[in-house]
Parts: structure tokens; sequence; C-alpha cells
């Protein structure tokens, strides 16, 4: 099978269409049109109530979609019923059946697929390695720890071979630290397993380090699908942008559109990127700290200057924040952490530089009433 | 077929857009069964009421209503069952609030056992609760069973034990929301005695456990009857048993009043309790 | 924050390992004594008494008397009128709970259902058997209302003053206090337990087989055994609709109290001891369910 997800390129998962309608009118889910490939990994992400737990349990079948049509491997499964889908789930909550033993548990799809019980005790030996707590079994999910019970539900979910893995926010109730230690875990028996994989999750760091690709959502709809690569790099919405990483949002004045100027905290620079504008409209500039750097920059780079506010030291990097100018306009910039590094103090003037090509120019074509409306929109 | 089940749907759909607050992810056939059942349940619960609603009504012009209004028995026995009920929750709480944070506080290992001895009012129904008082106290020195004052004070010790099961685990719950031990510590470092931190931290917080536990012991007594009835008080239950051996319809209106007593404290008990994930656990009849 | 030294000194001594005198135990004595003198005393009076002779001796001729005719039958039929009644509350008890809280019914009517179910669960002894005599007595208004369209109830043998009456008239508020017991266990059972048995191709019958049935098992086998005890002490409602004719061991205690003597206390005091004996039986094994149900809940 793949290595990386999605070699053979044919789509495994569509959903076309896709809108959920809760009785009272909240429309969950509007428009959610993707199409995964076998043993691809896709992440949703995105805030509280944008609706990607609802898609996820669309997919699982716990919810009916009030249009469009759900398919897996070309088979149309949206009037098929939970307990016939054949996919995997993992709950957040774990959802192991307390009155079971971890084996039983683990066992419980093949038992109701009536397989002989010497092959489902097979099966769960083979599951119990593979999530690495191989002697197990006959412990009950009490006695369990909560990274161990997750890795117990991906093993219940896994043992009878489903044609789809579906993860709803499988480690949010989890200490940081066995977070990213499972997470890995969970991509790798992905990957071993090549099985196609959602995985809904808002803490960005999962998403991105973990798909194939990512999905962000808001609002019920589908803002932006790419990469991470692409979504962290190239975020096509103020959403996007805004969620995914850290961003410095500086509002700025257009000078000339065509010619890529503007001007932030009253100083010109210069955009790669293409935007429309009448002169002297306002418009937000985001940028990412990283692209940011202390000094004055090569040839083509835009150098601006402002005052330092803060630097924070945050372990392996260090934030500096400079503003700009009366308008609020605040920039700040990300250094690795080296013991050589001259920090500059706070309150002191001094020149930093970003490339014409990074940032991005936010909502320059509809009209904006003021910087604080389209922040608080983003 | 599926035709139907299509249609079905559809009506689900229309319903559950109607009725947002309803929980539809059920298959029909379970709501189907749960209407059913509930529907028979609603039967047999309403039907001995309205039996006695219209057993009440055969003398023309609420007469039975008009005459149990006018026996100043009714109102003697009502006004003493709530009396004695009034004393059984403040004896009550004295006992038991004290008790319980204490236990909580000081005495964690001794909680089982604390629990258990609430829980033996259980193990003793009142029959033979009242048998015993009788044997107990009806000899020197301990002669209670003689006086009206001393039997009075029987009956309401009694119905403190009885009591027992229901306050302590209201009142235990109540306890457990609150962390009590960084309270007291936080009074105590301010200087406050045993008295300020019981009678200005912990009751206040307890104020909707106790209200609870007290409008149920009130239900309890004010419908009790085995106790009442060996220990020869004039409570209302033993009034209601006089007057069904003598009268005809009185006592059919006296008993929708005792239910429509009952089901007031209860609906007090249920507006206290909104909010609240714990329910109340509520003692049986008898 | 500074500590009183009352507070200081008990954490000392603990970490010390010093054990200091237990003053703390004081704190419960009005409890442990209000206890004893009106609930342990009075039991142990009437241990006393089962054990002896009108003279006095120590005697176990009490309780091997109970298997007399009359006692034993009397002992017989509370415990039957209580099985069925728990049985039966239990099961229906459990299905009308179910169908309020997680059957598909509209969300006010769980409320409305425990709210009544607090109430109907205190309503007994005089008005419910009066209530009931109203109803399906030989005049009542559904043995009239039957009777008129040609089918009377009374003509089958049925009659309101019998075991089966009785059993009718206990499940007003067996039925109830099982809802309000349940109740509790079946919020326990998490949505998300059926939602992963539906998702790994379990049918609503398999989930109820091998999880919910069993998770809810501890629950309700402990509710049935508290309506078991329930019943097994009511007294006031038996006495009020059969005035003594059906003998159960409430009643036999009570005639005995009244005056209408088995001939002998001591009998009597035997009587009483055999109802908490079988109600401390009760209770242990109520307690052991209950903490096994527990273990679900985590």
């Amino acid at each position: 099978m793949s290595e990386d997800g999605g070699t053979n390129g044919m789509t495994y998962l569509a959903l076309k269409g896709i809108q959920k309608r809760f009785a009272g009118g909240t429309v969950a889910v509007q428009d959610f049109n993707l199409e995964a490939t076998a043993g691809e990994f896709v992440s949703f992400l995105g805030p509280s109530g944008c609706g990607k737990t609802t898609t996820l349990r669309m997919i699982a079948g716990f919810e009916r979609p009030t249009a469009g049509r759900i398919s897996i491997d070309g088979k149309d499964i949206t009037d098929q019923p939970p307990n016939k889908r054949n996919v995997g789930m993992v709950f957040q909550s774990y959802a192991l059946f307390p009155n079971m033993t971890i084996a039983d548990n683990i066992g419980f799809g093949l038992r109701v697929r009536k397989r002989p019980s010497d092959q489902i005790k097979q099966r769960v030996g083979e599951l119990l390695e593979l999530v690495n707590l191989p002697d197990k079994g006959s412990r009950y999910p009490y006695q369990l720890s909560g990274g161990q019970q997750q890795r117990i539900a991906l093993a219940r979910a896994l043992a009878y071979e489903p044609t789809i893995l579906l993860l709803d926010e499988p480690l949010s109730a989890l200490d940081a630290k066995i977070r990213v230690a499972l997470r890995l875990e969970i991509r790798q028996i992905q990957r071993r397993l090549g099985i196609t994989t959602v995985y809904v999750t808002h803490d960005q760091e999962e998403a991105l380090s973990l798909s194939d690709r990512v999905v962000v959502m808001s609002e019920g709809r589908i803002e932006q699908v790419g990469t991470p690569f692409e979504i962290y790099n190239f975020p096509t919405t103020p959403f996007v942008a805004s969620f995914v990483g850290t961003l410095s949002l500086v509002p700025g004045q257009v000078v000339d559109a065509a010619a890529g100027a503007l001007t932030i905290g009253g100083q010109p620079i210069r955009i790669a990127r293409k935007f429309e504008g009448a002169r002297d409209r306002a418009v937000t500039l985001a940028l990412r700290p990283e692209m940011v750097s202390l000094g004055t920059g090569a040839a083509g780079m835009n150098n601006v200057t402002g005052k330092v506010t803060d630097v924070s030291f945050l372990g392996s990097i260090v934030r500096i924040r400079v503003a700009l100018g009366g308008d609020g306009a605040v920039i700040a910039l990300d250094e690795f952490n080296e013991p050589t590094l001259e920090l500059p103090t706070v309150d002191s003037t001094i020149t930093i530089n970003f490339p014409a090509d990074g940032p991005l120019v936010l909502d320059a074509a509809a009209p904006v009433e003021s910087v604080e409306a389209l922040i608080s929109e983003v | 077929m599926t035709g139907s089940v299509d249609r079905l749907h559809n009506e689900l759909d229309e319903l559950t857009r109607l009725t947002p607050h309803v929980r539809r992810d059920r298959p029909t056939r379970t709501i189907i069964g749960s209407w059913f059942l509930l529907l028979i349940s609603i039967a047999y619960f309403a039907l001995p009421l309205v039996g006695t609603l219209l057993f009440s009504l055969r003398d023309p012009g609420f007469a039975a209503y008009r005459d149990t209004l006018k026996d100043p028995q009714l109102y003697k026995t009502l006004g003493y069952s709530f009396l004695i009920a009034i004393i059984t929750v403040i004896v009550s709480i004295v006992l038991l609030v004290p008790t319980a944070f204490w236990v909580r506080l000081r005495l964690p290992r001794l909680r089982p056992v604390v629990e258990f001895i609430t829980l033996l009012p259980f193990v003793i129904p009142p029959i033979v609760l009242v048998y015993g008082l009788l044997t107990t106290f009806s000899k020197p020195p301990l002669a209670l069973t003689g006086s009206s004052l001393g039997s009075d004070v029987l009956l309401v010790c009694a119905y403190v034990v009885l009591s027992f099961p229901y306050m302590y685990r209201s009142i235990d719950a109540g306890l457990r929301v609150i962390d009590i031990r960084t309270l007291t510590e936080a009074c105590q470092s301010l200087g406050a005695g045993w008295v300020t931190i019981m009678w200005r931290v912990i009751l206040p917080n307890l104020r909707v456990s106790i209200l609870s536990g007290a409008f149920l012991t009130l239900a309890v007594v004010v419908g009790e009857f085995t106790i009442a009835n060996f220990l020869a008080r004039p409570m209302f239950a033993t009034y209601l048993q006089l007057i069904s051996g003598n009268l005809a319809y009185e006592p059919a209106a006296v008993a929708l009043i005792s239910f429509g007593i009952t089901w007031a404290a209860m609906g007090v008990i249920a507006l206290l309790g909104r909010g609240r994930r714990e329910k109340i656990n509520v003692a049986g009849a008898h | 924050m500074t500590q009183s030294p009352e507070v200081l000194g008990a954490r000392i001594a603990s970490r010390s390992g010093r054990r200091r005198f237990p003053t703390n135990i004081f704190g419960i004595v009005p409890f442990v004594g209000f206890a004893i003198l009106f609930l342990v005393l009075p039991t142990i009076y009437l241990f006393v008494g089962s054990v002896q002779t009108k003279t006095g001796q120590f005697t176990l001729d009490n309780f091997a008397h109970l298997t007399r005719p009359f006692t034993a039958a009397a002992y017989g039929a509370s415990i039957e009128i209580s099985l069925v009644t728990a049985l039966v509350a239990g099961i229906l008890g459990f299905l009308l709970a179910y169908a309020v809280i997680a059957g598909g019914l509209p969300g006010p009517l769980r409320t409305g259902i425990m709210t009544f179910s607090g109430v109907a669960s205190n309503f007994a002894g005089v008005p419910l058997s009066l209530a009931f005599v109203f109803t399906i007595g030989r005049t009542g208004f559904i043995t009239v209302l039957l009777k008129s369209i040609g089918f009377d109830p009374y003509s089958t043998g049925f009659t309101i003053y019998s075991k089966i009456g009785l059993e009718l008239v206990y499940l007003y508020f067996q039925l109830p206090l099982m809802v309000l017991i349940i109740a509790p266990a079946i919020d326990g059972l998490k949505k998300e337990w059926r939602e992963a048995s539906e998702n790994l191709g379990a049918t609503s019958f398999q989930y109820w087989r091998h999880i919910a049935l069993p998770v809810l098992l501890p629950s309700l086998l402990g509710s049935v055994i508290l309506l078991f005890g329930n019943a097994f002490g009511a007294q006031a409602t038996a006495f009020a609709l059969t005035g003594g004719f059906i003998p159960l061991v409430t009643i036999v205690i009570g005639s005995q109290l009244s005056g209408d003597t088995l001939g002998d206390k001591n009998l009597g005091y035997a009587l009483a001891i055999g109802m908490v004996a079988i109600m401390a039986v009760t209770l242990v094994a109520y307690s052991w369910l209950s903490r096994r149900a527990e273990r679900w809940q985590r």
C-alpha cells in the first residue's frame, strides 16, 4: 500500500454537497465537498462549533445529512445505518465498554461479525501488539490510564479492518506530553496499515504534523483544503491565515495596487502578491513572525523601523514585538534562541525587514469599515 | 414498505423541526413504544385519583369539601402534623449538619460507619421501630409514653430517625460540592470559631440541600401513619383513618387534599433542585 | 496564609505519625448517641425480649415458633407480595424510566414524571387504599364502567381485598420508587457506548445484551432489592385496605401492639427481630450491588 498516503490517486472517500441542518434552523455544515484518496490522512481543523465533528459523524452514520451524498470506494453509503458501514471510529472520550475486559472490548467488532473465537483471540493479540500494550488484555478499562485507554480504543476500531478510520479529537483529553507521543504512534500505525483516515482536531499543531491534507473549517464551511505546507504558507482566506500559526495583523494603506505599493505605520513597502484597491484604501497586512528579521535586509527586502515594545523568551525562540507608528501597527518577529544572539532592549528603536512575497494583504477587494472590524472578523 | 418508512422519516423530520427540544435520534420503533408505555402508566396513576375525585363529588355541590373544610379536627391535626414536621426538620438539621460536616472534615475514615447508621432506618421499618420504642420507653427509667409531651418527644425522635437516610444524603451531597476544608481553614485563619463557621459559611451554602431534605421530611411526616397511630398522637394520617371509618364522602376529599399537599411539597423540591444534577434519594411509602 | 494553631497542630501530629488522642471523635457523639438511644436501644430491647421466655429465661423457642402455621403464613404472604411487587415494579419502572429519559420522549415529560414519582412514592396508607377502593372496589367507578359494558371483574373471583388487589395497590408507590432510583443509572449509560457499539457493527439487541444490560444489572438488582425491602416493611396500606384480613408480618406486629395478642409477647419480639434479620440481609445485598454499580460509573 502507500507509504505517504494517496499514491494510487483514486478517490476512496467522497463527500458531495454535504449539508446538515438541525431542528431549529441551525446549519452546522454547509456545502461540504471532499475527495480523499485511499490511504490518505485528512484532518478537519477548526474552532469549536465549526462543523468538523458533525461532518465526521455524518461519515460514521450518527447524523444524516440533510443534503448531499457520501460514498466509500464508489459505493453510496448515505442511507446506510451506522452499524452497517464498516468504518472504525475513535471517540474523544474513548467510549470503552466498562463491563468488558480490554480483550473483549477489542474483540467486540469481530464477535458481532460472528468470527470464530480462536480467530478473534489471535487478532486481539495482534492488535495489542500493534498499540504496544501486549499484556493488558485481561484488565478492565478503569484500570488503565487515559493514554492507554485511547490506544485500546484505536485497537478496537481497527480490529475488523474497517474501510475508513475516523478519529474525533482523540487526544484532547490527554496531557500535553502524552498527546505528542500518541499522535506520532497513531500516524505510524496509520501508515503501516495504509488506511484512509479522517482526523478531527482544533489543535493546528496536530493537524499540520500528522496530515497529508488539511481541511480548515469555519462556521460550517470549508475555508481551505491543502497540504499542511500550503495551508500554513499560502492561506487563501483571512480566517485560515489567522487560525493556522501565529500572525501579525498590521493596518496599512494602499498607495498603488498595480505596483504593489502600500504603507504600514506610514512607511512604504512593496508586496509581491497581487491585490486590489484604490489609493488610500485601508487594508490589513498579515505577516508570519518567522518571515521578519532583525536589522536592515538585503536588496529587495522591505525595511521598516519602529520601537521595541516586548521581548519574550519562548524556549527555542525569542519573540520581539515592534510598534511601527501611531496607528497601532505591531509586528511580531521570531529569532532562534542562540546564546550569542544580541537582543534589542525594550523601548529601543530598531529596523526590521521582511521579504516582499511573504505577507498577505487581507480583504483588499472588499470595502472595510475599520481595521478593528476586519481583525474581529478574523 | 420503504415508501412508508420514508414518509415516516419525513414526518419525523418535520416534527423535529417543530419541536427542537425533543431527542429524536431514537428509532421510530422505540419512540412509539415509549409513548405507549407512558400512556398506560399515566392511565394507571390517574385512575385512582379520578376515582377519588368522583367519589368526593357524589355529595352534590362540593358538600364533601365544604364539610371537610368546616371540620376543626382537620386543621388541628394538619397543623399538628406540620408542627411536628418542622420540629423534626430542625432537630434533624441540628443533629446531621454538624455531624456530616465533622465527618467530612476530620473523620473521613468513619464515613462508611456513619453512612451505615443512616441506612439503619431502612432495616428497621416504622412498625418495628415503634414497637421497639414503645417497649423501651414505656418503663422506667425511660418512661416517656405515659405523658403526651413524652409521646411527642418520642414521635419527633422517631421521625428524625426516619429522616436519616435522605436528610443525611442530601446534606452530604451538598457538602461534597463545596470545599469545606479550604473554607474552614480560611475561616480559622481569619479568626472565626466553629459556630461562626457553621452558621455563616457552611449552612448558607447548604441551603438548597437542606430545603430539599426538609420538604421531603415534611411530606413523609404528614403522610406517616404507623408511628403516629401506635404512639396515639393526633396526626393528620390518623385523623384520615378515623373519618374513613365514620363518614362516606369526606374521606375522599381529605385524601385528595393530602395528595395535593404532598404534590406541593414535591413541587417545591423540584423547583429547588432545578439545575442540580443530583436527584435527592426519596424514601418509599408504606 | 497563616494557619490556626489547631490546624497546624493536627498537621504536625499526622506528619510525625504520633497518634493524638482522638478528640475529633467527640464531634459525632450527639449523632451516634441519638442513633443508639432511638434506634439501637429499641432494637436491642426487642432482641433481648425475643430470646427470653415469659419468665425471663434464655430460649430460642420463640424463633422456632415462628414456623407455626399462622406466623409462617404471615412471613410467606409478606415475602410473596414484596417479591411480586418488587419484580413487577422493577421491570415496569425501569421501562418507564428509560422511556422518559432515553426513549425519545419530550424533555419536559421527564421532569413531570420525576416530580410525580416523588409524590406517588410517598402516597400510601388510608388515602391510597381508599383511592383504589373508589376505583376498582365493588362500587368503584371503573368496576361500574366495566359492568355497564358487560364485564363484571368481580365475577371472575377477583376482589381488591386480596393478595392480588394488595399487589396492585402497592404498585402505586413501588413503581415510582423504581423510576426514581434507577434514573441515575440510566443517565449513566453514556451515549458514546451506544454509538461505539453501532459503529462496531452491533444491532440494538446486541447493544443491550452485551453492554447496556450488563452495565445496568447491579443497579437493577439493587433497586429491586430496595423495593422488596420497601414493600416488606409496609404496614399502613395493607392494614387500611384489608383491615388485617390478610395476615402480613407487619400487620401481625401491629395487632400485637394494639392489644390483639398472639398470646405471647416474646413471640411478638421474635417476629419483629425476624423482620429485622430479613431486612438486614436485603441491605447487605443492596450495598454490595451498589458498590459494584459504582464501578461502571467511572
